[in-house]
């Protein structure tokens, strides 16, 4: 049996739990899988997995806000009572730290950010390093293993459970498991289209030569309805903010179109775009390595080359 | 106020990774080395907290020889001194990291430099293993906040905040504790000249730990396809406006 952490909000499973339930079920191989819940929704939330292969959904009733160690407690607490031989979770934030004191409280070895599994003693696993831009294949050894799910390496897949339990559970915590909990929410929310739900993203390297320079950007980046997002050379040299940051260590995105003005195309920048479906490359270097990861690509001064986009796209506008 | 910063050499890999012909490790011989952005923004809050608060810094780090010039760059920022675990170079687990930075910081705790804050990186550049920072506060008893992006020292405690979309979620925990950092928390000072040659004359102490067997063991690397294709230019300068203009049409965004 195969144990899944599931994460969910508004009354739903999140799509990386159900992505990982997709790995859980083919580590399973035919045994059964389980589910484990927490968090206020949890039981709105459970029936759901039926379809997703879940025969039996444990909810750990658990007050009070978010607290990694008490939800991790809850966790373990059960897979020592069930005994399953893995426990899956999303490589979310949530799951990768859940997991990892999950790992300490039941002793096991963690695998995180895995894209592929396969059960027995060591288990085979693949998973991702340096943000994706490289695959580590590895054994993972242990009677119980944990291992977290790669964000978007798996699909979805239904696969109906027929009848779904839910059985509640209250885990037996210790003082120090609360000492970590969430005391306070602060919104930030500026209404306005965020660089990684954008459709279009018009990103600035180096080679926009300033801050001054991403006017330009904006400029075009407004005329498409997307927003404007940066290099870390750029977010280093204090040109904008490191929310404004595409790559390993910034923002992943996955837009419809990405244009990439001034940008090398670092393998941790590009770690952060492999979702674009199109990427159009602005750089006065044939050469760059951004090249050889677009589709499309314009050679030149972006200085000269965005000014112009954006007055041929505003005379065309007019014109029709 | 204490700080311990833990941080770990990775190579600056450039447009393309290229393997050793093993397949276990990274073909460096031509590339530069540096330590993740998350870990520069932990060793740049700790020079702050000691430059507010006072009290000394420390950065500690497992890793080969050469991992001695990723420490004195975080000499040159503005910490005090360094522990350096000498390994061979090979890759470590992160049960067996984590056991190796227990053992430096117990012994850190021992000779009188009991930090009060530890600072890790959320996650390492290169391995990626989400876990060592929260074993190490295990295992030392203490609190773990993971990915922080805003730490401030109040009355005995850390204030720590995560940014999630849209929002913040806000820790406040007792010291002593463990916080894991991502880029963003701050934006790290260059090293001045002189603090480079400061940097140059400030301890660093080195032992060399003993590794366990790996539960996560290392097989094999290998680069996952790319996108596969060289872009299509569609032209060179301004001229080549209407055919962007073209392309976006195309593509439904013009
Ligand atoms: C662990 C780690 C994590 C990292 N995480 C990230 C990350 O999240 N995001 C990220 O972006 N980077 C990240 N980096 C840094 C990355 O390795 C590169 O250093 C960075 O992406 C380079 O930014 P750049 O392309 O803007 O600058 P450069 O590499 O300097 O490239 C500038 C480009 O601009 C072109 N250019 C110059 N002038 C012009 C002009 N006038 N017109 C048109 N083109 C011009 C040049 O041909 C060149 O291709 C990380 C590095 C490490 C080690
Ligand atoms: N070899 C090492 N030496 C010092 N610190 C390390 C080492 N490996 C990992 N760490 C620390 O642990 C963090 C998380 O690493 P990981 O669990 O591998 O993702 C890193 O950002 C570092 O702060």
């Amino acid at each position: 049996m195969v144990l899944t952490f599931v994460e969910h909000a508004d009354g739903a499973p999140d799509a990386l739990s159900l992505q990982a339930l997709t790995l859980a079920r083919g580590f399973a191989d035919g045994e059964p899988v389980q589910a484990v819940m927490a968090g206020p929704g949890a039981a709105e939330a459970a029936p759901a997995l039926g379809e997703y292969g879940v025969a039996t959904v444990h909810v750990a009733e658990l007050d009070g806000g978010y607290a990694p160690q008490a939800w991790a407690r809850a966790v373990a607490e059960l897979a020592g009572r069930i005994g399953p031989a893995a426990v899956v979770a999303a490589g979310s934030d949530r799951g990768n730290e859940i997991l990892a004191h999950a790992a300490v409280m039941t002793g096991a070895a963690l695998a995180a950010n895995c894209v592929a599994a396969t059960p027995g003693d060591p288990a085979g696993v693949t998973r991702v390093r340096w943000g994706g831009s490289l695959l580590e294949e590895a054994r993972l050894h242990g009677a119980l293993k944990l291992l977290t799910v790669a964000p978007h390496a798996l699909a979805m897949e239904p696969a109906p459970a027929g009848e779904t339990a839910i059985e509640t559970f209250g885990p037996e915590l210790r003082p120090e498991d609360l000492v970590v909990q969430v005391s306070e929410r602060v919104d930030t929310s500026t209404g306005g289209l965020s660089l990684a739900e954008a459709p279009i993203v018009v990103s600035g390297g180096r080679g926009v030569g300033s801050a001054e320079g991403f006017g330009m950007l904006e400029e075009l980046a407004g005329l498409l309805g997307g927003v404007v997002g940066c290099s870390r050379a750029v977010t280093s040299a204090g040109w904008r903010p490191h929310t404004d940051q595409v790559g390993q260590t910034g923002t992943k995105i996955s837009p419809d179109l990405y244009i990439p003005c001034g940008i090398s195309g670092a393998t941790q920048h590009m770690a952060g775009c492999k979702g674009a479906k199109r990427i159009l490359a602005i750089n006065a270097d044939p050469d760059a390595p951004i090249l050889a990861n677009a589709d499309y690509a314009v050679v030149g001064d972006v200085g000269e080359i965005v000014p112009a986009i954006t007055a041929e796209l505003r005379r065309v506008r007019e014109a029709s | 106020m204490n700080v311990l910063v833990c941080v770990k050499r990775v190579p600056i890999t450039g447009g393309k990774i290229v393997l050793t012909p093993d397949e276990r490790a990274i073909e460096t011989r031509h590339l530069g080395f540096t330590i993740s952005p998350h870990e520069e923004c932990g060793v740049e809050e700790a020079v702050r907290i000691a430059e507010r608060h006072g009290g000394s810094t420390t950065v500690l780090t497992l890793g080969p020889a050469e991992a001695e010039e990723q420490l004195r760059d975080t000499l040159a920022i503005g910490i005090d001194r360094a522990v350096h675990l000498v390994t061979d170079g090979s890759d470590w687990d992160p049960e067996s990291t984590a056991a190796a930075l227990v053992a430096a910081i117990e012994a850190e705790r021992a000779a009188g430099h009991d930090p009060d804050l530890i600072m890790f990186g959320n996650e390492s550049a290169d391995n990626g293993n989400y876990q060592v920072g929260i074993r190490v506060a295990h295992a030392l008893g203490r609190p773990c906040v993971t990915g922080v992006k805003g730490i401030t020292m109040h009355d005995g405690r850390v204030r720590c905040e995560q940014e999630l979309g849209g929002g913040r979620d806000v820790y406040d925990v007792p010291l002593p504790a463990v916080v894991t950092v991502l880029e963003g928390l701050n934006l790290p000072r260059y090293p001045s000249v002189p603090a480079k040659l400061r940097a140059r004359r400030k301890p660093v102490e080195s032992s060399e730990p003993a590794r366990s067997e790996p539960r996560l063991e290392l097989v094999r690397l290998t680069v996952p396809p790319g996108r596969g294709r060289q872009a299509e230019v569609l032209g060179e300068g301004a001229g080549a406006a209407p055919a962007v203009v073209e392309l976006f049409k195309k593509l439904g965004v013009a």
